[in-house]
C-alpha cells in the first residue's frame, strides 16, 4: 500500500472523480443535517450513545462472557478469533464442514478487514456479495472507497459496463438507466439467495443480554441471506456489543440518520440463536479481536471503538472528498480509517504511519459524530506515536528539531527574524516568494509564499518602544505589499 | 487589568502590520497592551506534526511569559484554541493561564464587551471563518457582529465558508495535493463573491489562500481582521 499522499495523488488529479464525490458527499451531508435537525434530543441521544459505548469497552470482559453465554443458550456457536488469520480459518472450516462451495455475504466490514473472500477463494469457496454496491466493487475486481456507499467512485455507466462485462446472467442490451440496473441486480443475487445453504453476515449490534444480533440495512437483501440459508456464520467484532434492549433505542436513532440521512432504515433484522423450523438450522458466531485489544489499551486511542460505522465524517471530510477512499488503504476510509487503521494495524508501514498525517484537523468530522469520537484529537495523539514508532522522516525530524530549537528562546527567534528580514529583497525581489528550496517546494507548486518583512514586529515594538516614540510605524501604507498583500503579479 | 499580547511566531515573524493593527485597535479603545519580550510559540506546529517534547518545552516557555497577566489577548483563533484545548494537556499546571487568553474577537466581544469599535474601512469584504476559530474556539458569530459596525464596509457571504481551506499547518507540505485542492475550492469560492478583501482571524489561512490568490492573480488581497478594525478614516489600512 502507498503512503496516503501519494495515493491520493492520482485521486486529487481525477477530475471526474472528484466531482462525483463532491456532488454525493454534498448531497448526503445536507441530507444529514435536516435528518439531524429534526430532533430536538440530538445531543442527549449522542451523550448516550458515548457512554453506553464507553461503559462497554470499560467492561468488555464482562459483556463478551455473557453475550457467549446467552447466544451459547440460544443453541448458537461462539468462535472466538485474536486476528484474521484466525477468523478466516475458522469460517472457512465451517463453510467446508457443511459440504458446499457457495456462500452469499451481506456486506460485513469485519470480513472486508480480514480479507475472507480472497482467503475462502483459495479454500476453492466462492463468497458472493449482496449488497448492490458490494457487488458492484465485487464483479468490477475492486476495492471498496466508502463505508456506507463502497461503490461511490462508480458513475452508473461503469456500472453497466461491468455487469455486461462480469454478470453472467445480465439482461441483452443493459442500459445505464438506474431502474434497470438494479433489476438486473435484483435477477442475479434472487438466484443465488434461493441456492445458497450458507451465509456469511456482519453484525451492526450484539446485545449480551439476550445474545441476540442485529443488522441494519436498506435493501432487503441482509434479511434474504439472514433468513433462507441453512447455516449462518455472522463475524463482528469484539467492540460492537452493546448491554440491553433497550440501548439499542439510542442507536437505531444514531445510525440512520448519522449514515443515510434516514429517520429509521428501511430493514432492521435481529436473530437469537436457532429456532426449529424457523430460519437457519446452524448459527455460528464469530468474534473477532484483530488488534482491538491494543486499541482498547491506549486511553486516547480507544475511543475509535465506538465507532458505529454511519460515514458521517467521511461525508464531511475535506480531504476524504478530494482524495476518495481507496488512498486510505483499508476498508476503513476517511476520518475513522484515518484513526483506526494505524490502530488495529499498528503503526508500522508507510500508509499506517501516513493516515495520521492525512486530514487538516478542520474537526468536522467530531462535530458530525454521533458517537462524539475526538477523531483530531486522536490523529494528533497518533501523529506522536508515528514520530516515535513510525519510518523515520530525517529531513522532517531536523527541520522540527531546528525550529523548536530556535522557538524555545525569543533571542534566538529575533536572530532568524533579522537574517529572515536581511534576505528579503534576494528571496522575494517582488514581494513574494515564487519557489521556495527542497521539500518547502510543496508550498510554490501552487502557492505564493509571502516575503520576511523588513523588521518583525518585536524588533519594531523594541525600536520604537511599542509605537510611542514613532506616531506612525513606517511600513505602515508605503509597504509595497512585501507582507504577502500585493493584488496584482508581475 | 494587565493585558498582555501574545503575536504569535507567524505573526510576529511574518506579519507584523496585524501586531502594531492590534496595539492601536486596543489603544483607542481606552487599554493599553504589554508585548512580554519571552514570547515565542505556543508549540502548535510540533504538537500537530507529532513532536510532543518540543511542543512541551514551548507551552512550559509560555507559561513562564504570560503567567503574570489578567489577560492575554491574540489575534491567531488558532493558537488561541491551542492554548485552551491543549496547554493543559501537556502542562497540567497551565490550565489557570489558558483560561485567561482570548483570540481578539472575543477580547473584543466578551472581555471589553464592544461591537462597534470605531472602525471605517470603504471596502466589499468577505470573511472566511478559520476553522479553529470555528469548531474549536466556536467563536460564533463574534466576528461578523464586529465587521457589521465597521463605516463603510460592503460585508458580502462567503459560498461554503464553513469548508476548510486546506492549510491546517504542515498538512499543507505532507499532502500538497489535497492541501491544493482545498484551496482552489476556496479561492474560487471567494471570487465568485466579487469582494476585493478576504478577511479572517488567522494569518496562516490567509498565507494559504493569499498565496493561492496572487498565484492566480485574483486581484484579492487578504487582510487580518484586526486590521479592518483599526482601520479609520483618519488611519486608513
Amino acid at each position: 500500500m502507498p503512503a496516503f499522499p501519494d495515493a491520493a495523488r492520482e485521486a486529487v488529479a481525477d477530475t471526474r472523480l472528484r466531482g462525483n464525490l463532491a456532488h454525493a458527499t454534498g448531497t448526503i451531508r445536507e441530507r444529514r443535517a435536516a435528518a439531524v435537525a429534526e430532533l430536538d434530543d440530538w445531543d442527549a441521544l449522542r451523550e448516550s450513545g458515548k457512554q453506553i459505548k464507553d461503559h462497554v469497552l470499560a467492561n468488555l470482559g464482562h459483556y463478551l462472557r455473557r453475550l457467549e453465554e446467552k447466544v451459547t443458550e440460544a443453541g448458537g456457536t461462539v468462535h472466538w478469533a485474536r486476528d484474521a488469520a484466525e477468523a478466516n480459518r475458522i469460517v472457512a472450516d465451517l463453510v467446508k464442514a457443511t459440504g458446499e462451495s457457495e456462500v452469499v455475504k451481506v456486506k460485513s466490514m469485519a470480513t472486508q478487514e480480514t480479507g475472507l473472500n480472497e482467503a475462502l477463494a483459495e479454500e476453492g469457496i466462492a463468497a458472493y456479495e449482496t449488497d448492490l454496491a458490494e457487488l458492484i466493487v465485487q464483479l468490477g475486481h475492486d476495492r471498496p472507497s466508502h463505508i456506507l456507499v463502497p461503490a461511490i467512485h462508480r458513475n452508473r455507466s461503469d456500472i453497466r459496463d461491468i455487469f455486461r462485462r462480469e454478470m453472467p446472467d445480465a439482461p441483452e442490451g443493459l442500459t445505464d438507466a438506474p431502474a434497470d440496473l438494479a433489476e438486473a441486480a435484483r435477477r442475479h443475487l434472487r438466484a443465488k439467495f434461493l441456492s445458497a445453504k450458507v451465509a456469511v453476515s456482519g453484525v451492526n449490534f450484539a446485545v449480551a443480554d439476550t445474545g441476540t444480533l442485529v443488522v441494519l440495512e436498506s435493501e432487503g437483501n441482509g434479511r434474504m441471506c439472514l433468513t433462507l440459508p441453512e447455516t449462518l456464520i455472522s463475524v463482528m467484532g469484539v467492540e460492537k456489543i452493546v448491554p440491553s434492549m433497550r440501548d439499542l433505542e439510542v442507536f437505531l436513532q444514531l445510525l440512520p440518520r448519522s449514515s443515510t440521512a434516514e429517520r429509521m432504515n428501511p430493514y432492521t433484522s435481529t436473530w437469537t440463536g436457532v429456532h426449529p423450523g424457523d430460519g437457519p438450522r446452524d448459527f455460528h458466531l464469530v468474534l473477532l479481536d484483530n488488534g482491538r485489544t491494543e486499541t482498547l489499551a491506549d486511553e486516547v486511542g480507544r475511543q475509535a471503538l465506538r465507532c458505529i460505522r454511519c460515514s458521517a465524517c467521511l461525508n464531511v471530510c475535506p480531504v476524504y472528498e478530494r482524495a476518495g477512499g481507496h488512498a486510505y488503504g483499508s476498508p476503513y476510509p476517511g476520518p475513522i480509517g484515518a484513526i483506526l487503521s494505524p490502530q488495529i494495524r499498528g503503526i508500522g508501514s508507510d500508509v499506517d504511519a501516513s493516515l495520521p498525517y492525512a486530514s487538516s484537523l478542520c474537526g468536522a468530522c467530531f462535530e458530525a459524530c454521533p458517537v462524539a469520537i475526538d477523531i483530531p484529537e486522536v490523529l494528533v495523539h497518533l501523529r506522536a506515536r508515528a514520530v516515535e514508532d513510525g519510518p523515520r522522516h530525517p529531513v522532517e525530524r531536523a527541520a522540527m528539531t531546528a525550529a523548536g530549537w530556535t522557538l524555545r528562546s525569543p533571542a534566538r527567534l529575533a536572530l532568524a527574524q533579522r537574517l529572515a528580514s536581511a534576505s528579503r529583497r534576494i528571496v522575494a525581489p517582488r514581494g513574494r516568494i515564487r519557489r521556495l528550496p527542497g521539500p518547502l517546494n510543496a508550498w510554490t507548486e501552487t502557492r505564493d509564499a509571502p516575503a520576511p518583512p523588513a523588521e518583525s514586529f518585536r524588533a519594531w515594538w523594541a525600536r520604537t518602544d511599542g509605537g510611542r516614540t514613532e506616531p506612525r510605524a513606517p511600513e505602515d501604507g508605503t509597504d509595497d505589499g512585501t507582507d504577502g498583500r500585493t493584488e496584482e503579479g508581475q | 487589568m494587565r493585558v498582555a499580547l501574545f503575536l504569535t511566531c507567524v505573526n510576529d515573524t511574518m506579519y507584523p502590520e496585524t501586531g502594531k493593527a492590534m496595539v492601536r485597535l486596543l489603544r483607542r479603545l481606552g487599554h493599553d497592551v504589554e508585548f512580554p519580550a519571552g514570547q515565542t510559540c505556543c508549540g502548535q506546529m510540533h504538537l500537530n506534526t507529532g513532536y510532543r517534547t518540543q511542543a512541551k518545552h514551548l507551552v512550559k516557555g509560555f507559561a513562564e511569559t504570560f503567567g503574570g497577566y489578567d489577560a492575554v489577548v491574540t489575534p491567531s483563533a488558532s493558537c488561541a484554541a491551542m492554548i485552551r484545548d491543549w496547554h493543559p494537556r501537556l502542562a497540567p499546571r497551565t490550565s489557570g493561564l489558558a483560561s485567561r487568553v482570548h483570540e481578539l474577537t472575543e477580547f473584543l466581544v466578551d472581555v471589553l464587551g464592544v461591537t462597534d469599535v470605531g472602525a471605517y474601512y470603504p471596502h466589499r469584504v468577505t470573511y472566511h471563518p478559520t476553522c479553529h476559530s470555528l469548531r474549536m474556539l466556536h467563536v460564533g458569530d463574534r466576528p461578523l457582529r464586529l465587521l457589521k459596525e465597521v463605516r463603510g464596509i460592503d460585508l458580502v457571504d462567503l459560498p461554503d465558508a464553513a469548508e476548510c481551506c486546506g492549510f491546517g499547518g504542515t498538512f499543507a507540505l505532507k499532502n500538497a495535493e489535497v492541501s491544493a485542492a482545498m484551496c482552489a475550492d476556496k479561492v474560487a469560492a471567494v471570487r465568485e463573491t466579487g469582494a476585493g478583501t478576504l478577511c479572517a482571524a488567522d494569518n496562516s489561512c490567509l498565507m494559504h489562500i493569499g498565496g493561492a490568490l496572487t498565484r492566480t492573480r485574483a486581484g484579492v488581497r487578504t487582510v487580518h481582521l484586526a486590521e479592518i478594525l483599526a482601520s479609520t478614516e483618519e488611519a486608513p489600512a
